[in-house]
Order: structure tokens, then C-alpha cells, then sequence
């Protein structure tokens, strides 16, 4: 298998990632693989830099040291003399176009109908017909089960209703990769199984998902591989029943010992 | 003594009503304009490249930091001296124009600023994860939704623009204050014309009242049914505890 294979079966590459905050280093040389088709998920305590590491992923955060790629393409800069310089925007914009992020706050845009929501990136940033994507976007939101929601205000919409539009939003763009930070982090708690419902059902779907979640059930059940972080780093990663039936590391299994 | 008939005789007169429109285009014009300089203005503060910010930040230095009327004087009588040539001696409508756009601008830009500000940083970072640019982000996403914090000080200042272009009669364009002065000083009846001129004044600052609601109304996200307002419980009964539902209250007022 020729290297360039191998990145393409490779979504998400990051070589020792580091990112500072001020003093406060909140990602201490991570190393990361993502496989195409793979679900990811990371958890551990807040302030371990899992949110931050997803977002960098993003390029949402710039990174102060380390490399990230995306299927094989160097993410948020190009080498200059051997130095990584910060990317084009136009550049950086079209990676993003291909990576779909949920947030943990939504993130609807408040003036537009869900259905406008949904239609907004692929008529602006792809071009596409209004007709085409908007058959598109009635589906996608049948998807989530939200079609007779389609010219709700989000303000109108329940917290869960909120984040199932945020998720049809980012899939309107076709992504080859899905980012979900603590998606359900904000919904009151009778709203979070219908949130995991569509996660699950894109997981099954073969999507390449890189989730942040603090749902246990959630990560044993559906992640390919599940990854532990503390204090900016990863402190254990493997299979799910490893990691939650044989952990190794202390911490590891004292985090668990508290949120299982 | 009062001189009704005046009042009564030039209150409906062709003069009047040139002047009153005079008053309204120039003031239109000089809004509009103010809008699209403190836009630009307000991008170029919030840059990140000093060579943009400080430009900006002198202009508006500047421009809030002298009085209107000096400005006007400025570039009426000043701008000619300066460049010794009489051809520079603009006609007074340009003067008005130009010294009014630009000092509006100053002030826009720190309304236009403090809008774009007020949008959740979130929205941002959504628009770019859709594979948005900033241009794109801040025409589609941003500014749309910065509009809901501009409109109502826009109004003021454009209730205030309305008033403050009889400035613009100190350098002899037509318009009401001017026009009452003109028709009044001969016939010692400036009080009179002047009282006029209110009533123009008046009526034009209420009708824009009347338009601003309209468009706070139009661009509220949360704009609902009348059902909806007589259920919703208004800001005073929300914050005073008195008063009922959240009838005619405007944009920023109307509770979630």
C-alpha cells in the first residue's frame, strides 16, 4: 500500500499536538488516528483538554506546536523554509467544509428557520441549487425527525429538537468527518436519548466520528475505540470494554469509578 | 405679540414644504452614507492588523472629539483658504453632505461595533465550521443578527440627524431652520416661522418613530403572533412588576 492509500484510509492524523493557553498547557504532545469509518470516542475529566483537542481538529483553535492532517492534507498551515506558517483562510475554510462540528451549545443560527439552517452552507459555501438542497434538507430533517419542524424558529424548538437541527445542518454538507463536542452536555436529561439516537444511527451508517461525550453508555456501546485524557494528555486508549472492564491506569479507573 | 395668521398662512406654503423635504433627503442621504462609513469603519477596529485599526480609531477620534458645526465650518470656509483656489468652494448641500456623512460615521461605527459584539462568538465559530469565510460569515450570519442592536440607536441617531442638519442654515442651505429665518427676519416674525419649522420637525421624528418600530418588529427573531404578545408577559411586568403584556414594547424589550 502506497503512503497516499494509506492517508486516505487515514481521516485524521495528529502528530504531537500542543497547545498552550497562556501559561496553562491544555494539550501536552497528543497523538491521534482516525481511521475511515472509525468512531472515536474521548472522554475524561473536565479541563483534560478533550474539548479543546476536538476543536483543534477544526482548527478552531490554532495549535502551538505538532501537526494536524486530514486525510493526508496538512490542516490550518503550510510549510514555509521548513516552518509552519498559518494557512490561507480559503484553504483552511474548504477542509472545514468537509468536517461537520456539533456544538455543545447548538449553535442554530437564531435567524433562520431550522430548514434554512440546514440549507444555508451548501447554497452559499458549495453553490449547490436551491431547488437540489433543499429536497436534500427536508430529508435530512426527516432523518432526524424533525420534518414538520422545517420552518420552526429555533427558538421555538426544544433543546434536543436544537442540537438533532445542528446535526442535520452539518451533514447537509456531505462530511467525511463528524466532531461532536458533549452534544448532549446542555439538554436536560429526558432530551439526551434522542440526541444519541441519531449519533447511533450515524454510526451505523459507517460515518467517521470523533465524539466527546461524558455518556458512558454511549461510548461503550458505539465507539470503535475509546480514548481517556487528563491533564492535557492521553492517559489511556483502546477498545471500549479495555478501557471500561480492564483499565490499567489508576486514573483511568478511579474517572470511571465516578461517573459509571 | 403672536401673529397667528403667520403661523397659520406659511404652515401649509409651497417654502415650507421644499424645506421640510430639503431636511429629509439630506438627512436620509447623510444616514445612509454615516451607516456604510461607521460599517467599514467598524471592521477596520475590530482587525487585527494595526494598519487598519489605527486609522480608524483617529478618524473617529476625531471626528466625536470636535463639534459638528466646526466640522461644517471647516470644510466651507477652511477647505478653499487651505487649497487657494475659489473652485474648491464646494456648494453648501456638498458641505452638508460630506462634513454630516462623516461625522455620522464616527458615531455608526461604534454603534455598528458594539452590534456585532453583542452576537454570541458561537455563531461565528459555526459559520466557519460550515466552511464559511469571514466575508461570507459576517454578510450572512453576523451582521444580520448584529442588526437587531444596531436598529434602535440607528433610530436615534437618525431622530437626532433629522434636527441636527439645522446646522446646515448657518452656511445657507435651505432647509427649515434657514427657511424660517429667511421668511422671518423681514418681517419680524421669526418666532412665528420658527414655531413652523417645529411642527415639521415634529411630525417628521414621529412618523420615523412610527417606521423604526416597524423595522424592530420585522427583524426580531422572536417576532410571534399577536396570540403570542397578549400571552408573552411584557419587560415591565417582568422587571417593575406592573403593566401587562409585552404590547408595542420594541425589539430589545420583549423578553424570551
Amino acid at each position: 500500500m502506497d503512503e497516499r492509500q494509506a492517508n486516505k484510509e487515514e481521516m485524521v492524523r495528529a502528530e504531537k499536538i500542543v497547545k498552550r493557553f497562556g501559561h496553562l498547557t491544555v494539550l501536552n504532545g497528543i497523538d491521534l488516528s482516525v481511521r475511515r469509518g472509525q468512531v472515536v470516542v474521548i472522554i475524561g475529566p473536565s479541563g483534560s483538554g478533550k474539548t479543546t483537542l476536538l476543536r483543534c481538529i477544526n482548527h478552531l483553535e490554532k495549535i502551538d506546536d505538532g501537526r494536524i492532517y486530514i486525510e493526508g492534507e496538512l490542516l490550518g498551515y503550510r510549510i514555509v523554509n521548513g516552518h509552519p506558517v498559518e494557512d490561507r483562510e480559503a484553504n483552511i475554510a474548504r477542509i472545514r467544509s468537509q468536517i461537520g462540528f456539533v456544538f455543545q451549545r447548538f449553535n442554530l443560527f437564531p435567524h433562520m428557520t431550522a430548514l434554512e439552517n440546514v440549507m444555508e452552507a451548501p447554497v452559499h459555501v458549495l453553490h449547490q441549487p436551491v431547488a437540489e438542497v433543499r429536497e436534500r434538507a427536508i430529508a435530512l430533517l426527516e432523518k432526524v425527525g424533525l420534518a414538520d419542524k422545517a420552518s420552526a424558529y429555533p427558538h421555538k424548538l426544544s433543546g434536543g429538537q436544537q442540537q438533532r437541527v445542528a446535526i442535520a445542518r452539518a451533514l447537509a454538507m456531505n462530511p467525511k468527518l463528524m466532531l461532536f463536542d458533549e452534544a448532549t452536555s446542555a439538554l436536560d436529561p429526558e432530551l439526551v436519548g434522542e440526541v444519541l439516537k441519531v449519533m447511533r444511527q450515524l454510526a451505523e451508517e459507517g460515518m467517521t466520528m470523533v465524539v466527546v461525550t461524558h455518556e458512558m453508555g454511549f461510548a461503550r456501546e458505539v465507539a470503535d475505540h475509546v480514548i481517556f485524557m487528563d491533564k492535557a494528555v492521553i492517559v489511556e486508549q483502546g477498545p471500549p470494554e479495555q478501557i471500561f472492564d480492564y483499565a490499567e491506569n489508576e486514573r483511568t479507573r478511579s474517572f470511571l469509578r465516578m461517573v459509571l | 405679540m403672536f401673529r397667528w395668521d403667520i403661523f397659520w398662512h406659511f404652515l401649509p406654503s409651497g417654502f415650507f414644504l421644499e424645506a421640510a423635504w430639503t431636511t429629509l433627503w439630506i438627512s436620509a442621504a447623510c444616514q445612509f452614507f454615516g451607516v456604510i462609513i461607521g460599517l467599514l469603519l467598524a471592521l477596520m477596529r475590530m482587525s487585527r492588523f494595526p494598519f487598519l485599526t489605527w486609522p480608524a480609531r483617529a478618524y473617529i477620534w476625531f471626528f466625536r472629539g470636535s463639534p459638528l458645526l466646526v466640522q461644517v465650518l471647516l470644510l466651507w470656509d477652511g477647505l478653499p483658504k487651505v487649497i487657494h483656489n475659489p473652485a474648491a468652494l464646494l456648494p453648501a448641500y456638498a458641505v452638508v453632505l460630506v462634513a454630516f456623512s462623516c461625522n455620522e460615521g464616527a458615531y455608526m461605527a461604534e454603534i455598528v461595533r458594539a452590534g456585532i459584539t453583542s452576537v454570541d462568538p458561537g455563531q461565528m465559530e459555526a459559520a466557519k465550521s460550515l466552511g464559511m469565510r469571514f466575508p461570507l460569515a459576517m454578510r450572512r450570519i453576523i451582521l444580520p443578527q448584529a442588526a437587531r442592536f444596531i436598529i434602535p440607536p440607528l433610530g436615534n441617531e437618525f431622530n437626532n440627524m433629522l434636527k441636527n442638519t439645522s446646522i446646515a442654515s448657518v452656511i445657507g442651505l435651505a432647509e427649515l431652520t434657514y427657511t424660517a429665518q429667511v421668511f422671518g427676519s423681514p418681517t419680524f416674525s421669526t418666532f412665528e416661522l420658527l414655531l413652523v419649522a417645529t411642527v415639521y420637525y415634529l411630525l417628521m421624528t414621529t412618523l420615523w418613530g412610527y417606521v423604526q418600530n416597524w423595522i424592530e418588529n420585522r427583524l426580531d427573531p422572536d417576532r410571534t403572533t399577536k396570540r403570542d404578545l397578549y400571552e408573552k408577559k411584557g419587560w415591565t411586568a417582568r422587571m417593575l412588576g406592573f403593566g401587562g403584556e409585552a404590547r408595542g414594547t420594541g425589539t430589545l424589550v420583549s423578553g424570551h
